[in-house]
């Protein structure tokens, strides 16, 4: 069995052209993200260390844990905007479909396109209308797209964020005339235009007020029949609202974001079998 | 114009679709970002050659005169000799009256900007300064010939003359034309940007120092004159700085009212001659390479002039934006 | 109030009194003067403006009547050109400038950029003479438009370099995060982010090139006649103000009034615009 695995890791790394093994797991315990031993450093700081899990297919999962300790810059590695940031580094592996997305030969343009992000600020393209807002990502890529397939689009996607009814007549006024509800919902669309399989979501609801968020948590749990949600909420009563899967960061003493323990939130969340996960969840710090 | 799609479908075991993953759109990337910087590099380029080519070209008077191009004082096509002073000394005394006159002006005008106008005034009045600055230079000379000299003439320079006219500066006659004229119609083409700088620097100072001041119980001008402006002085001194180097460089209106004599004299009221007036009045005229070579390597001086003068106002206004911002 | 020292108190309110007025006074001055170049410009020129001025080419020198037409075109073809050269090369390096250089690298670009700008008109004419027109052995308005579009290039490049950086990184960052090529994030959404500022800053290059004279003294020379191709020599309006000025004749020097007149209205207009673009932008 050893030289079996150490086999199949020799030919993955020279297909993959690394230094390092990424280890594919065996199939029934794939999830759609498999993250292997990933650092990543802003500059000479290191921010978060050694995180690995298992991301899983049609659920969603939550990001929790106190402030500072590493979850935007984990999530961000997932569809690698880290490196788009001032001196961010990534070393570690992080297989999609069985191919790292950290290969030599690996795209960040093609994976960007099936992992897609919302960011905690609603960011809308101010010179677009709302349409184009949506369409942007297929409109930026291709100089022709005919009329009526864009429209298509659009609508689904405005329908599947839940903001079709109330932006239906306001099409052509700019993005950033809506509310700030509206506003991430639009991001929400722009994601969804592109088809993503994976939808990353950084703090999506800290700056809007209850009402949206609470919308907007119930168009999560429509959005995953179809995709795969990360979600990092500093809020818990969320996680504990909407996730079905849940991964607690901390700090470590060196001020990197370790993973303490992931699994099942309703377990994390009744009966956690580390202390500081049940510290952080009862409220004793954070 | 179709895009071809980069991307390929494949199913993978799982069954789900999944794109190869080519690296083929760092292309794309990677070409737009070098057609960038080969256009940077074009603009850098327009600098470096403009050096070259002046320093080239100027090489058979440099030859010819070496460094007694900056000493001797004639200025003869004929006989092919020419010296730099007059032009230098011209240059030099026509932009030393200028910023004389458009200091206290635009230090006081910026003053009243920032410390004093009420809110809805700012708006307008600096606007109308910024106006001043957009004036083409010739329209500034073409009024200076026709409207300030006459008035030079007289009264000022009859006035000057007869109650001051014991200083070398301010005798002989009133001609109208000369460093006087070309002094004042400089001042008014640096006062905006003086004051805009000056402006700056002094929004830059933080309320808590005026607000220390006012607490010791002193007036509005104190505070100004002991906190506001020595905080910014830096900013002020490169705001001053940049009008001058603006000043060396003025040619057209310089040249419509200084008068064209080439000759050194103390008199303020004689007509001159300054390093941009030399060359727009002569360049046409130039045939041999060492009378064209003289006068480019007129031009040579004076960039370079330009040159030192700027960095140094832009090293003291980058100093104190540098100073705020890391105070912030 | 303090008592003891009334004396003192009210020399230092006088001292206060006299230099706030001296600085009010300041500006005042600087108003007026604007005041009267414009007055004056206004007064001598509008006289003199009729339709014949945009119809008709110039008289001979002295002459009383004619028109600027000419010189007119010769200004609009110089701007056009100046800039249709100035653009491409101001706005690539300002995007150089703003989304791809390393901060020393732009530093040091910023700097070349900056002394660019500070080089004065008529040395900038020297030097397009001396690698144009001597080696063409001729005056032309293609040489003219290049020494515009030296100095207008570092006024295109650091404005649209400043605009560019104002625009907020989350919007590039979600436009990366959709998928798409970084130039083509560029170009659809942190250009079209940035084009109100870029816009002005082309408008302020234009307002600056078509007042210049020293650059085109030897480069255009001037013409009277039409314009009559890129590689002859070419009439503006500000040429034509200078030649006039100077002319002894009072018919030359009303033409000059009236063309300092068309000119100043061009560079008002432009200034006005680009203060009411940047206005509205930021309420």
């Amino acid at each position: 069995m050893e030289e079996k695995i150490n086999g199949m890791i020799q030919t993955m790394a020279k297909e993959n052209n690394q230094n390092k093994a990424c280890i594919e797991h065996p199939e029934d315990t794939k999830g759609i993200l498999e993250v292997q031993n990933l650092n990543a450093w802003y500059g000479k700081t290191l921010a978060i260390k050694n995180i690995s899990m298992s991301i899983p297919s049609k659920a969603i999962m939550a990001i929790i844990g106190p402030s500072g300790c590493g979850k935007s810059t984990f999530i961000r590695c997932l569809n690698r905007m880290h490196e788009v940031s001032h001196g961010g580094r990534v070393e570690g592996c992080i297989m999609l479909d069985g191919k790292d997305i950290y290969a030599r030969d690996a795209d960040p343009v093609v994976i960007r396109r099936r992992i897609g992000m919302v960011f905690q600020k609603p960011a809308p393209f101010p010179t677009m209308t709302v349409f184009d807002n949506v369409a942007a990502g297929l409109k930026l890529t291709q100089f022709w797209s005919r009329r009526w397939e864009l429209e298509e689009v659009v609508e689904r996607s405005l329908r599947q964020a839940a903001l079709w009814d109330e932006v239906k007549d306001k099409l052509h006024q700019s993005g950033a005339s809506l509310s700030g509800g509206q506003q991430q919902r639009l991001c929400i669309a722009r994601a969804i235009a592109v088809q993503p399989e994976i939808i990353l979501l950084d703090e999506p609801c800290s700056a809007l007020d209850p009402a949206s968020t609470l919308k907007i948590e119930d168009l999560m749990r429509n959005l995953v029949t179809q995709y795969s949600i990360v979600i990092v909420t500093h809020n818990m009563q969320q996680a504990a609202r909407v996730s079905d899967m849940a991964g607690f960061f901390l700090a470590d003493q060196d001020r990197a974001g370790i993973l303490i323990q992931y699994g099942q939130t309703s377990q994390l969340f009744t009966n956690p079998k580390d202390k500081r996960t049940e510290d952080y969840i009862t409220g004793r710090f954070g | 114009m179709a895009m071809k799609r980069k991307e390929q479908e494949t199913t993978s075991p799982t069954g789900a679709k999944s794109w190869k993953f080519g690296r083929r759109s760092g292309f794309s990337d990677k070409i737009f970002s070098n057609l960038t910087l080969v256009f940077t590099l074009i603009m850098v380029g327009i600098l470096v050659a403009l050096v070259f080519v002046l320093a080239k070209d100027a090489m058979p008077a440099i030859t010819k005169f070496g460094f007694s191009f900056f000493t001797g004082r004639i200025w003869n096509p004929v006989k092919d000799i020419y010296g730099a002073l007059p032009a230098i000394y011209g240059t030099l005394l026509s932009s030393l009256i200028g910023l004389i006159i458009a200091v206290p002006i635009s230090l006081g005008a910026a003053i009243f900007l920032v410390e004093l106008a009420p809110k809805w005034l700012t708006g307008p009045a600096s606007f109308i300064i910024e106006m001043l600055a957009a004036i083409p230079s010739v329209i500034i000379g073409l009024w200076g010939l026709y409207v300030l000299v006459p008035v030079v003439r007289s009264p000022i320079e009859k006035w000057l003359g007869s109650h001051l006219g014991s200083l070398p500066f301010f005798q002989g006659p009133p001609f109208g034309v000369g460093f006087l004229a070309a002094g004042l119609l400089l001042a008014i083409m640096i006062i905006p940007i003086i004051t805009a700088v000056t402006r700056d620097a002094m929004k830059a100072v933080p309320n808590e120092q005026r607000e220390a001041m006012f607490a010791l119980g002193a007036t509005r001008w104190e505070t100004i004159d002991k906190a506001v402006l020595p905080y910014c002085r830096t900013g002020i001194v490169g705001a001053i700085i940049l009008g001058l180097g603006r000043a060396l460089g003025e040619t057209m209106a310089v040249t419509m009212v200084i008068g064209n004599s080439y000759k050194l004299t103390a008199s303020l009221f004689s007509p001159g001659a300054t390093i941009a007036s030399t060359i727009a009045n002569q360049f046409g005229e130039a045939t041999t390479g060492v009378y064209t070579g003289s006068l480019i390597e007129l031009a040579l001086i004076l960039f370079g002039v330009t040159l030192i003068v700027n960095i140094v106002a832009r090293t003291l206004v980058w100093r104190m934006t540098s100073v705020k911002a890391a105070k912030e | 109030m303090n008592n003891l020292n009334e004396r003192g108190h009210s020399r230092r309110k006088w001292i206060n009194r006299i230099m706030l007025g001296l600085s009010g006074t300041a500006t005042a001055i600087t108003i007026l003067i604007l005041a009267l170049i414009l007055g004056y410009t206004l007064v001598r020129g509008i006289s003199y403006v009729n339709l014949n001025m945009l119809t008709q080419a110039a008289k001979p020198m002295g002459q009383t009547g004619g028109g600027m037409r000419n010189e007119i075109f010769g200004t609009l073809i110089l701007v056009l050109l100046g800039s249709v050269i100035a653009l491409p090369i101001g706005l690539l390096s300002g995007i150089f400038l703003a989304e791809f250089a390393s901060p020393k690298v732009a530093a040091t670009i910023r700097f070349t950029a900056d002394i660019l700008a500070g080089v004065p008109s008529i040395v900038v004419g020297v030097f397009v003479y001396a690698i144009m027109v001597m080696p063409m052995h001729s005056y032309s308005a293609l040489s003219a438009g290049v020494a515009l579009a030296i100095i207008m290039v570092p006024v295109v490049a650091r404005t649209a370099e400043e605009s560019l950086r104002l625009v907020p990184t989350s919007m590039r960052e979600a436009a990366l995060a959709l998928g798409i090529t970084r130039w083509r994030a560029v170009i659809g959404v942190v250009i079209p982010g940035a084009m109100t500022g870029i816009v002005t800053g082309i408008m302020l290059g234009v307002a600056r090139i078509a007042g210049e004279t020293a650059p085109l003294l030897f480069t255009a020379l001037g013409s009277q006649f039409g314009v009559q191709g890129l590689s002859k020599p070419i009439g503006s309006l500000s040429l034509m103000i200078y030649h006039y000025a100077l002319s002894p004749y009072p018919a030359d020097q009303q033409k000059a009034w009236a063309g300092a007149f068309l000119l100043v209205l061009l560079v008002l207009v432009i200034s006005i615009v680009v203060r009411w673009v940047s206005n509205r932008k930021h309420v």
